[in-house]
């Protein structure tokens, strides 16, 4: 026990350490990462032959990080990726493993060696590309979204490829690969039948995770909410994913893929923001500690005996790979940094490499001395890629810089960015609908699963989730957000999330709804921009069709309705000013109530219209001019 | 010539079908000495407030009113302006002096050709006539008037590229005026309106 112990605080010390550093160098998390893994392992030797143990454990970092970016993904998005998905991905896939195993052909006789290197070194690194991608904002752009698409397809096609590896072990050494197989299947259903049974059992797994993850995995989810236990939450959460990564496995397919497909079903329920929020921190960590594996599981000693070649092999496998994807990106139009960006950020060899090559191993798919070699490039060409992306922060991105801006500023109006509302009970309901009816983008949140579920059945889109929690208004995208509306009942709650709001993200706009005054002036004190009291325009109205039922001019008491409103903004600052005041010192309060008062007999003034008599108010009054005045006029 | 403060009051309810207005407003607005109001904009509700209004002309030496042309007059909110700040006291009668030397001006646009505001045309009357009402407002709060600038068939002024040619006449105009090289006098009987397009009023200053 006292040895674990040892081992994980070593592994998180290097991460304490080593990421924050990383990151303000800007050299990116990634990076960081993977120094603390060359650090703790190679150098100074603190972990040793347990790192390739962990590194199976934490690949399922990757995992969780396909589900988050299904979640992020709606099935009608994934369509129209299409294209880019089978085009762009496939020819990328199809012509790295051909141009890479054609090189290693020269280098070595057997050409089955040569087409498994190919397929391995086909695929880039998911995990460092979208964690970086995230970091750096780049999701939305051109170049992120091509990116996105190649590293998907690359995912699918992981699993024809482990089914592909075994077969070239057979032609190559004619032996028996049973044994094999057997050392690697612990568990499966799909041992020993038949293919058309095979691919039955294949298909309703698919169909399990996504039926399943389509009608039950709500009323679940509505049963555990409902509970109001946040860890009861993140168990059920982590029970989805894990158990879909169980299923999958058990009959054979990526456990990723299962993953990312319940994430793209789950994409529109109204728990998404709640599962990210609550999955983020496992994924983070999990990756985390699968860069710092990757980090020490290079071997120096190989490296400096054969450091030219495996130097060689790395630029060689880059510039292949770089070099495709730039021709790609022509062929499909995608223009300027983007294309740079496509290029450079999947240059490198992945973490599903590291996988392949394993089971390759296991396999005798490829001899141990070989698939060494190529555990090093794939590590080192990981190693250099946030060192491109560094490049093309620096580099290219300046030389395009003058182009990027125009677009951006015409695409600003159409693809505007969405404003956040906390609550959406009656108040919430109107702005959204006003909103969202004028084509405005709304990200709706509540933490009532009833009320979720009362304004989804009328097809108001919204979230389950509480938005007094930090993580999940950061989940929910408020940095990207254009406004923030506060419309949630408990006032206490609303005072903290403004306060939180206005500190977290100071170029936010803030508007909040009050229960009354006071709880207004808390408001505008913690931040918000802009607060109305929730009953006073509503009482303000039916005030007015009382003076007109009693036989006010409709005019007149709109008119006098506007001088209230005008009254009440005109000593509006003064009684806040008091009010703060009596905040420290509980004796101001009787000025504060005083103030008050005189607010009352201001108000009765104001409604003395007519401005013969009240030379100084600046009300709209359409005075006639004095009965005598032409009699002036021609004097003049 | 001394520099002359101008008080540009924009009057258009339907800014996001403007092709001509906006244009020619947000040009103008960076011309110094300048304050652009958008009427639209700060009385949504047409709550007026009379005193601020009042305080700006004061500050002032040219009033100009900027509007497409709605039924041969302003939109409704100058109407309202006018109604309401232009007060006996203040304006016109005993003591109401306040506007006395100062200049108003209209800037407006119409969507038929020249040819149409003729006797014999389609609306019977030179625009300079139609807007008489304005010409007697300035007359009777003992106000300077500058007859209007007028950009005729705004409908197809954009197709014809004729904006841009306006909008710079417009910015020349209101330069002159701030710098005071140009004055109400300056302009004699030219009727700006329906002669202007022909007259080259910066020579005829020359020649003043």
């Amino acid at each position: 026990m006292t040895a674990y112990f040892i081992q994980a605080s070593i592994y998180l010390l290097a991460a304490v350490i080593a990421v924050p550093i990383a990151k303000r160098l800007g050299l990116g998390s990634v990076l960081g990462y993977l120094i603390a893994g060359v650090v703790i392992g190679p150098i100074a030797g603190l972990v040793g032959q347990e790192t390739q143990t962990i590194q199976h454990f934490a690949e399922f970092g990757v995992v969780m990080m396909l589900f988050l970016v299904g979640l992020e993904l709606e099935p009608k998005m994934l369509w129209n990726m299409k294209t880019k998905l089978l085009g762009l991905g496939g020819l990328q896939v199809g012509l790295s493993t051909l141009c890479i195993a054609l090189i290693a052909s020269l280098f070595i006789d057997q050409w089955t060696y040569a087409l498994a290197i190919g397929l391995i070194f086909s695929l880039s690194s998911t995990a460092i590309v979208l964690q970086t991608f995230n970091e750096k904002g780049l999701n939305k752009s051109e170049g992120g979204k091509s990116a996105f698409s190649v590293l998907l397809f690359q995912d699918i096609a992981v699993i024809p490829m482990l089914a592909l590896i075994p077969l070239l072990a057979i032609s190559a050494l004619s032996g028996s690969p049973t044994v094999a197989e057997d050392a690697h299947h612990g568990y499966s259903l799909v041992d020993g039948l038949s293919s058309w049974a095979y691919a039955i059992v294949v298909l309703s797994a698919i169909a399990i995770v996504v039926v399943g993850g389509h009608f039950a995995s709500r009323p679940l989810f509505r049963f555990v909410a409902a509970s109001g236990l946040r860890e009861i939450f993140t168990a059920s959460a982590l029970l989805l994913v894990i158990g879909i990564a169980a299923i999958m496995s058990l009959v054979g397919l990526s456990p990723a893929l299962g993953t990312f497909l319940a994430g793209v079903v789950l994409a529109n329920s109204e728990f998404k923001h709640e599962l990210e929020s609550t999955v983020e921190p496992f994924k983070g960590l999990l990756l985390g500690l699968f860069f710092i594996t990757v980090g020490a599981g290079i071997d120096f000693g190989l490296f400096s005996s054969m450091w030219l070649t495996v130097l060689a092999a790395t630029a060689a496998l880059m510039l292949v790979k770089f070099g495709i994807l730039y021709v790609l990106a022509t062929i499909f139009r995608i223009k300027n940094s983007d294309r740079w960006l496509l290029s450079l950020s999947l240059a490198q060899a992945g973490e599903f490499g590291f996988v392949l090559l394993s089971f390759s191993v296991q396999n005798s798919g490829l001899p141990d001395d070989i698939s060494k070699l190529l555990a090093l490039v794939i590590a080192i060409s990981m190693f250099l890629t946030p060192l491109l992306f560094i490049a093309f922060d620096k580099i290219i991105l300046p030389r395009f810089e003058l182009n990027t801006n125009a677009s951006q500023e015409e695409d600003a109006i159409e693809d505007s960015a969405p404003v956040v509302i906390a609550g959406i009970g009656r108040f919430g309901q109107v702005i959204n609908r006003l909103l969202t009816s004028n084509g405005i983008p709304t990200v709706v949140l509540d933490r009532s699963v009833d009320q979720i579920n009362l304004v989804r059945n009328i097809g108001i889109k919204s979230y389950y989730g509480d938005a007094t929690r930090h993580d999940l208004l950061h989940t929910a995208g408020i940095e990207q957000a254009s406004l923030f509306v506060v419309a949630i009942d408990e006032s206490e709650l609303a005072i903290e999330l403004v306060n939180h709001v206005s500190h977290t993200y100071p170029h936010i706009k803030i508007l909040a709804r009050a229960y009354d005054r006071r709880d207004g002036y808390a408001l505008r004190q913690a931040g918000a921009h802009h607060v109305v009291f929730e009953s006073f325009y509503s009482a303000l109205e039916l005030g007015g069709q009382a003076m007109q039922e009693i036989g006010f001019h409709p005019f007149h008491v709109e008119q006098l309705k506007q001088n209230y409103i005008d009254t009440e903004q005109k000593h509006d600052s003064s009684l806040y000013d008091m009010w703060q005041k009596a905040q420290g010192d509980s004796t101001m309060m009787q000025h504060y109530r005083l103030l008050f008062i005189k607010l009352e007999e201001l108000l009765k003034e104001s409604m003395k219209s007519g401005r013969e008599d009240k030379h100084d108010s600046s009300h709209q009054s359409w005075a006639p001019p004095p009965k005598n005045y032409l009699k002036e006029l021609r004097e003049d | 010539m001394t520099t002359k403060k101008i008080l540009l009051l924009f009057a258009h309810p339907a800014q996001g079908d403007s092709e001509v207005n906006k244009t020619l407003f947000s040009a103008l607005k960076k011309i110094d000495n300048i304050t652009a109001v958008d009427l639209y904009a700060e009385y949504p509700k047409f709550h007026i407030d009379v005193e601020r209004e009042q305080q700006r002309l004061l500050e002032h030496d040219i009033v100009v009113f900027q509007f497409p042309l709605y039924w041969y007059s302003s939109p409704a909110i100058i109407k309202e302006w006018q109604d309401l700040v232009l007060e006996y006291g203040f304006a016109y009668g005993k003591s109401g002096d306040k506007l006395k030397d100062k200049t108003l001006f209209i800037l407006t646009s119409a969507g038929a050709q020249e040819s149409a505001y003729q006797t014999e045309g389609l609306n019977q009357y030179p625009l300079r006539e139609l807007l008489r009402p304005f010409e007697q407002v300035a007359h009777l709060c003992q106000m300077h008037y500058i007859p209007p600038l007028v950009l005729f068939g705004a409908r197809t002024a954009k197709e014809d590229g004729r904006i841009e040619p306006h909008t710079k006449k417009a910015s020349a105009l209101f330069n002159a005026l701030s710098d005071g090289s140009l004055t109400h006098e300056s302009f004699g009987d030219i009727d700006l309106s329906n002669h202007y397009n022909n007259a080259n009023t910066t020579n005829k200053n020359n020649e003043v």
